[in-house]
C-alpha cells in the first residue's frame, strides 16, 4: 500500500458503515488520507446489525474483521466517532467541514476490562439489538466493536452524582464531565454515507405494530436470528419465549406506497425471504407466509427465490389490510386480499415481520451544505464536476454489495478532486 | 528477494498485568520463561501496557537497548494494533493472554498457568524464527490502466483512471466507442422525478473520451494475450490486423453482454410471424423512428411485450436480467410517445422489478391509460391474419386467461455475458486463459462486501460482463473497477498483498532447490498466482498473490515459507508446548484457527467472558488451506491427543475467503486421516469443524464435544516417545 504522502488535502467520508468504511479503505490503500465521521459509538452501521447477508447466509461479522482490521492497521484513515457533521462550506477541492463531537464519557485509557460495568447502576434499550434487551448506562456497543472502547450513555446515567464507574475504573478512563467539542476540518472531498434507518412501522396503523410484541420489524428479526444477538440466534416468540410454528411475512410495510415511501426499498424482497430460510433453518415444520406485491428479486438472487420456494415458503400476492391479536392474545390473525383470485384469506402467525423499508437518514435532517437531496430525502449525484458524492442508501435504497460497489466508485470520483488540485 | 533481517536480533518481552491477568496468572513464572529465550535482552512487567506510559517503556527499549524483536503478552493482537504500532523494522509478536487466556479460563488455575506459559513460548519461538521481509519490488511498476470494451461501463472506467492522473488503453472491438448505448432509443429516468426518459449519454462520453489526453483509444481491437502480473502485465492486442504490445499494471474487463438469442424462443411466438421482435430490434425501431410492423410497413399501433422472455427460465436463463422490466415500461412509453392518441401497450410480466427509484417510473406508466399492465404467465403467441399477433396469458390479474390481437409482439429478451463465448483476456496463466466465473458465465465476486474480490489479482469486471445491470449501474461499475485497478497498481509499487490480505508485506519464498516439480502449489492456488517452466518448476507472479499460504499447505517437499509463517516457525510453535504425561490425565488438543474467522470468533468467547477447556492450544493460520501435513503429524507423534481444524465454510456459499482454503483442508485432511488409520492411530483424532466468526457462543460446547471425543478413544499412544 502507498502510504499518503502528499501534502493534499484528506477525503471526508460521512457515516461509518458498510459503505462509508469500503470508501475509506479504497482511497486509503491507494495513498490518500481519510477522515471518518460516524454518529454511532462504533463503526458497522446497520449492516453490521444483520443477522445473515443475502444471498450466502454469511455473517457480516466475517467482512466487517476484514474491514475493520484495514482501518485498524492504516495510519492514513481516522475515525471520529460520536460525531455529527455540522456544516459544510467551501466548494470541490476545498471544503471546510464542522463537526459537533458528543461526548463518549470515556477516553482512550480504556481497556474494556468490564470492572465499571459490574458497578452501574442503572441500565439503557440496547440500540444495537433495536431495543430487544437492555445494557447497563455505561456498555461496549457490541462484541466486535470498534473503537473497543466503553461509553456511556448520559441519558441512562445518573452521572456525577453515581460516579460508582469512575471509581471502579483502575485505569482512569471514565470522565462523566466530559463535553461535546466542536471541531473544523479541512478535506478535498465529501463522500456521503449516510445510509439509511428503517420506516417508522407504527405510522401504518393496520399493521398493529407496537400494539403487540410478536409483530416485529425485519431489523428486530435480523437481531433475533443473529448468533450475537438476544437468544443467540435462536428465533423465539418475543412474548414468551416459545418457539414459533408459524410466521408470516408483510414485504412493502411502508415502501411502495405514496401515504409513506413512495420508492421500492430494493432489498425487502430478498431480506425477507433471507428470514424465512433462517426460520426454516431452524424449525423446518415452520410454515411461512410471505405477502408480496411483486418479489424483486434481480440477477442471480433469482437462485435464492427458487430455493425459498423449495423449502416451502408460502407466497402469495396481495396487501395485507390488518393484522390483530387472537382474543385471547396467543396468536395474531393477519388478513390479506390475495391479488391473483381476488378472494380474502387469513393466516395465523406466532410472529408477523414486517418488512419495514429503507428510509435515508437524512430525511428530515438533510446534510447543511452545498448538495441536493430529493424529496425523499437521498442526495442526488451530482450532474457535473462536484466534490459531494452520495454512495449507498444515502443516493438509494440498495443492497450491501450494491453499496461497496458505489462506494468503490466514489472513492475515486474523491480522488479525483485531490489530483486536480495537487 | 531474499529474507533479510538487518541487525542481530535483540527481544523485548512485555507482559502485562493489567484486565486481571496479574490477579489471574502467575507472572512470575511468565517472566522466567521470557527471560531464559535465546536473544532475549530484556522482559517487562507493567499494569497498564497499551497506556501512554506503557508504549513508551517499549518505545525506550527500542531506541535505548536497541531492541527489534518485540513480543507483547497481554490482549489480543486484534485490539491496539494502533497503540502498538511500531517501525516497520520491529519484528513484533503478540500472545493473546487477555481474551484467550485470562478471560476465559478460570484465574489462579494451574491448567490456565499451563495454557499462558504455552502461549507465551510459542510467541517467543514464532518470533524469534520470523524476519522482516526485504521488498519484493524489482523494478517500477507501468501505471497504465487497460479497459476492454468501451461501452457505458468501459469509457467511464477509462474516463475515471484517466481524471485520477493514470494513463488508460481503451480497447473496442466495434470500430465506434459506445457499445450498447450506441442502439440505444432514451435511457431510463436517473434523477428525480425519476419519470422522464433520458437521451442516451453518449455522444457527451464519447467526446470526453477523445478529449483526455491520458486515454488512448484503440478501435476494432481485440486482446490477443496478456501476460505478467499486476504493475507488470504485457498485453497483445491486434488492432486493424496490427498487432502491438502494451505494458499496463491493471485491467478492467467491461466487454459487456449480448442479448439472448431470440431464435431459440420459439414457444414465445418468435419466427411466429415477423411481427415478433426482440427487445433489441424495437429499440433500434424507436431509434431510426419507425415503429412499425415489419410485415406491411404499417405503424405499431398496439404493441405487447412479453417479459422474461428466457430470463427466469431453468431451460433458458435460470436468472434475473434485473433490466427488462424497466426496459420494456420505456418501450411501451414509445409506443404512447410515437401515438399518444391510439398507441397501445400491453405489459405481461411475472412480478415487475423497478427497485429503488425506478418505482416512481412505474408508477407513471400505470397511470398512462394507454398502458396495459397485468402479471401474467404468457402460453401462446401466434399470428393472427397475416399482420397481427394474438398473445394469449394464463393466471392474470384480470381474472382468467386473457388474448389480445396486436401489431407487435416484442420478447423481453435477457442479458448473456459476453465472457460465455469466448475467454477474451487470453491471461497466459497456468489456471487458464479466463477471468473465472461464478455461475451462468458471469465473472462476477462472490464476496457480499467486496464486489471487486477477484480471483485473478489486478484483473477486474465489471459491468453487464458482470453481472446484469441497468447503463446507470455499470456506469458506476466502471467507476469501482477503475479504483480497483488503480489501487492494484499501488499495491504492486510498494511490494505488499492486495485484498483480503490488504498491506501484508510478507510473501512466500520457493525452495526451488529441494522442489520435486510436483505441481500441487501451480494446481492448488486459488488465485492463478504461479506458472510453470520447461520442468514443471514453480515460478512465482508475487503481484498475483494473495499470500493465502494454500501452496505452503500444499507442498510436500516443505519448501515454501513466508518470512513470518514457515513450516519450521510453526513446527517450533508445536514443540514448545508441553504435553503433560499420561499419568497426570490431562490432554492436549491443538486448534488450528483461520486468523480471519474463527480466531476473532474465539476473541469475542473471551470478550463474554465464555469459561472453556484449558486443554485446547489455538494456532492462529493464515487459512485451513495454509496448514501444511507435517504440522499435524509433528503434533501427533509429539503427543497430542486430537486436531481441530476450525475455519470457513466450504461448498457453493463457502465463505472462506482463500476460496478454497477450507475445501482443500478437508480434501486433505481424508488423506491424513488414512496416514493414521494405517499407523493405527483413530481418524477422528482429527477433525474438521466449521465454525464461523459469528459461532463464538458456541464455542466452549465444541471444545467440550471434543475433548469427549477424545476421552473416549483415549490418550495418544505415542505420547512420551
Amino acid at each position: 500500500m502507498a502510504t499518503a504522502t502528499s501534502d493534499a488535502l484528506p477525503i471526508l467520508v460521512i457515516g461509518g458503515g458498510i459503505a462509508g468504511l469500503t470508501a475509506a479503505n479504497e482511497a486509503a490503500e491507494a495513498g490518500h488520507r481519510v477522515i471518518i465521521v460516524e454518529k454511532e459509538a462504533y463503526l458497522g452501521g446497520r449492516a453490521i446489525r444483520l443477522g445473515k447477508y443475502f444471498p450466502k447466509l454469511c455473517p457480516p461479522y466475517c467482512g466487517f474483521e476484514i474491514n475493520l482490521r484495514r482501518i485498524k492497521q492504516n495510519p492514513d484513515v481516522t475515525v471520529h466517532t460520536l460525531a455529527e457533521v455540522t456544516r459544510i462550506a467551501g466548494g470541490p477541492g476545498a471544503y471546510t467541514v464542522s463537526l459537533r463531537q458528543e461526548p463518549r464519557y470515556v477516553n482512550q485509557r480504556c481497556t474494556v476490562c468490564n470492572e465499571c460495568v459490574a458497578v452501574c447502576p442503572e441500565e439503557r434499550a440496547d440500540d444495537f439489538n433495536y431495543g430487544l434487551t437492555k445494557t447497563k448506562a455505561i456498555y461496549l456497543p457490541h462484541d466486535m466493536a470498534f473503537p473497543m472502547k466503553f461509553a456511556v450513555d448520559m441519558a441512562a446515567c445518573q452521572g456525577s452524582s453515581c460516579s460508582k464507574c469512575v471509581a471502579a475504573c483502575q485505569y482512569d478512563a471514565i470522565d462523566l464531565a466530559q463535553q461535546a467539542q466542536e471541531k473544523e476540518l479541512k478535506v478535498g472531498a465529501i463522500i456521503v454515507a449516510t445510509g439509511w434507518r428503517p420506516y417508522d412501522a407504527s405510522r401504518m396503523d393496520n399493521l398493529g405494530f407496537g400494539t403487540h410484541p410478536n409483530i416485529v420489524s425485519n431489523v428486530q428479526f435480523e437481531r433475533m436470528a443473529a448468533e450475537s444477538g438476544p437468544t443467540g440466534g435462536k428465533i423465539l416468540r418475543p412474548s414468551d419465549g416459545k418457539l414459533p410454528k408459524r410466521v408470516v411475512f408483510v414485504h412493502c410495510a411502508g415502501s411502495r406506497d405514496e401515504n409513506h415511501l413512495p420508492f421500492c426499498s430494493s432489498i425487502c424482497c430478498m431480506s425477507s425471504l433471507k428470514e424465512g430460510l433462517l426460520l426454516k433453518e431452524q424449525y423446518p415444520e415452520a410454515e411461512v407466509t410471505d405477502f408480496y406485491i411483486d418479489i424483486r428479486t434481480p440477477g442471480r438472487y433469482e437462485d435464492f427465490f427458487t430455493t425459498a420456494k423449495a423449502a416451502g415458503i408460502e407466497l402469495i400476492k396481495g396487501k395485507v389490510a390488518k393484522i390483530e391479536a387472537s382474543t385471547d392474545g396467543n396468536y395474531l390473525v393477519v388478513t390479506a386480499e390475495d391479488a391473483v383470485n381476488g378472494k380474502k384469506v387469513h393466516r395465523v402467525a406466532d410472529i408477523v415481520v414486517l418488512a419495514t423499508g429503507m428510509q435515508p437518514s437524512l430525511a428530515g435532517a438533510m446534510l447543511p451544505g452545498p448538495l441536493e437531496h430529493d424529496d425523499d430525502g437521498f442526495v442526488m449525484t451530482p450532474v457535473s464536476d462536484a466534490g459531494i458524492f452520495p454512495v449507498g442508501c444515502a443516493r438509494a435504497p440498495v443492497d450491501v454489495t450494491t453499496a461497496t460497489r458505489d462506494a468503490t466508485a466514489a472513492a475515486l470520483h474523491s480522488i479525483h478532486q485531490l489530483v486536480a488540485r495537487s | 528477494m531474499a529474507n533479510d533481517t538487518a541487525a542481530e536480533p535483540k527481544l523485548g518481552t512485555y507482559i502485562c498485568t493489567g484486565c486481571g491477568l496479574g490477579e489471574a496468572l502467575d507472572i512470575g513464572a511468565l517472566e522466567k520463561i521470557a527471560q531464559a529465550a535465546p536473544k532475549s535482552v530484556t522482559c517487562k512487567t507493567h499494569a497498564f501496557f497499551c497506556s501512554d506510559e506503557g508504549v513508551k517503556v517499549i518505545r525506550d527499549d527500542l531506541a535505548g537497548a536497541g531492541v527489534n524483536h518485540v513480543v507483547i503478552a497481554a490482549c489480543s493482537g486484534r485490539v491496539n494494533q494502533e497503540v502498538f504500532a511500531f517501525p516497520k523494522e520491529v519484528v513484533l509478536d503478540r500472545v493473546n493472554l487477555r481474551e484467550q487466556v485470562a478471560w476465559s479460563h478460570a484465574a489462579k488455575d494451574a491448567d490456565t498457568d499451563a495454557l499462558a506459559q504455552d502461549y507465551l513460548r510459542m510467541g517467543l519461538v514464532k518470533n524469534s524464527k520470523s524476519s522482516i521481509p526485504a521488498s519484493p519490488v524489482t523494478q517500477e511498476v507501468y501505471e497504465t490502466l487497460l479497459v476492454i470494451g468501451a461501452g457505458a461501463t468501459g469509457m467511464q472506467a477509462a474516463i475515471e483512471a484517466a481524471k485520477a492522473g493514470h494513463k488508460v488503453v481503451l480497447v473496442e472491438k466495434e470500430a465506434e466507442l459506445g457499445g450498447y448505448m450506441r442502439t440505444l432509443h432514451r435511457q431510463l429516468p436517473q434523477r428525480q422525478p425519476y419519470t422522464a426518459l433520458m437521451e442516451p449519454d453518449l455522444a457527451r462520453k464519447q467526446v470526453e473520451v477523445k478529449a483526455q489526453p491520458n486515454i488512448t483509444v484503440m478501435t476494432s481491437a481485440e486482446v490477443v494475450k496478456i501476460s505478467g502480473q499486476p504493475g507488470l502485465f504485457t498485453a497483445l492486442v491486434k488492432s486493424d490486423g496490427r498487432e502491438s504490445t502494451l505494458q499496463v499494471g491493471a485491467v478492467v474487463l467491461a466487454t459487456g453482454s449480448s442479448p439472448y438469442d431470440a431464435t431459440k424462443l420459439g414457444h414465445l411466438g418468435f419466427g411466429a410471424s415477423p411481427n415478433v421482435v426482440s427487445s433489441d430490434t424495437f429499440e433500434a425501431m424507436a431509434k431510426s423512428g419507425k415503429l412499425v410492423r415489419p410485415s406491411d410497413g404499417q405503424p405499431a399501433r398496439s404493441v405487447a411485450f412479453v417479459l422474461c422472455a428466457g430470463s427466469r427460465d431453468p431451460d433458458h436463463l435460470p436468472y434475473c436480467s434485473s433490466t427488462c422490466c424497466a426496459t420494456s415500461l420505456k418501450q411501451a412509453a414509445y409506443v404512447r410517445q410515437a401515438n399518444p392518441r391510439e398507441g397501445r401497450a400491453y405489459v405481461f410480466y411475472r412480478d415487475m422489478r423497478t427497485p429503488g427509484h425506478l418505482e416512481y417510473f412505474y408508477k407513471a406508466m400505470q397511470q398512462d391509460e394507454g398502458v396495459f399492465l397485468t402479471k401474467g404467465k404468457v402460453t401462446a403467441v401466434k399470428a393472427a391474419g397475416k399482420n397481427q399477433v394474438a398473445v394469449t396469458a394464463e393466471e392474470t390479474l384480470l381474472g382468467g386467461p386473457i388474448t389480445v390481437e396486436v401489431d407487435l409482439v416484442v420478447l423481453a429478451t435477457g442479458m448473456v455475458p459476453s465472457t460465455l463465448a469466448h475467454d477474451i483476456l487470453g491471461l497466459q496463466y497456468r489456471q487458464g486463459p479466463a477471468l473465472p466465473d461464478l455461475k451462468y458465465g458471469f465473472p462476477d465476486s462472490h464476496f457480499i462486501c467486496f464486489p471487486y474480490e477477484t480471483r485473478r489479482t489486478g484483473v477486474f469486471a465489471a459491468g453487464t460482463v458482470r453481472a446484469p445491470m441497468t447503463i446507470a449501474d455499470a456506469t458506476i461499475d466502471g467507476g469501482g473497477a477503475a479504483m480497483k485497478g488503480i489501487q492494484a497498481i499501488a499495491y504492486a509499487r510498494t511490494g505488499e498483498a492486495a485484498l483480503p490480505r490488504a498491506m501484508d508485506p510478507t510473501y512466500p519464498v520457493f525452495g526451488l532447490d529441494r522442489c520435486t516439480a510436483c505441481k500441487r502449489c501451480t494446481e492448488e492456488c486459488p488465485f492463478g498466482t504461479l506458472n510453470e517452466d520447461d520442468k514443471g518448476f514453480p515460478q512465482l507472479n508475487i503481484n498475483r498473490c494473495r499470500r493465502c499460504g494454500i501452496c505452503m499447505g500444499a507442498c510436500p517437499e516443505r519448501v515454501i515459507n513466508f518470512q513470518n509463517y514457515s513450516i519450521d516457525g510453526m513446527s517450533s510453535q508445536i514443540r514448545a508446548i508441553e504435553i503433560p504425561s499420561e499419568s497426570s490425565g490431562k490432554l492436549r488438543i491443538l486448534a488450528f484457527m483461520c486468523e480471519n474467522d474463527a480466531y476473532p470468533a474465539i476473541d469475542m468467547a473471551g470478550v463474554r467472558r465464555l469459561q472453556y477447556d484449558a486443554q485446547v492450544r489455538v494456532v492462529p493460520v493464515r487459512c485451513l488451506g495454509a496448514i501444511n501435513q507435517v504440522w499435524i503429524a509433528d503434533s501427533l507423534s509429539g503427543g497430542f491427543d486430537g486436531v481441530m481444524l476450525l475455519g470457513c465454510k466450504y461448498g457453493d456459499n463457502y465463505q472462506c475467503h482463500m476460496i478454497r482454503g477450507s475445501e482443500l483442508a478437508v480434501e486433505r485432511l481424508g488423506k491424513i486421516q488414512e496416514t493414521l488409520n494405517r499407523l493405527g492411530l483413530e481418524a477422528e483424532r482429527v477433525q474438521y469443524i466449521e465454525f464461523p466468526i459469528s459461532d463464538y457462543q458456541r464455542f466452549p460446547e465444541i471444545v467440550k464435544g471434543f475433548v469427549k471425543a477424545i476421552r473416549k478413544i483415549g490418550p495418544n499412544p505415542f505420547k512420551g516417545f
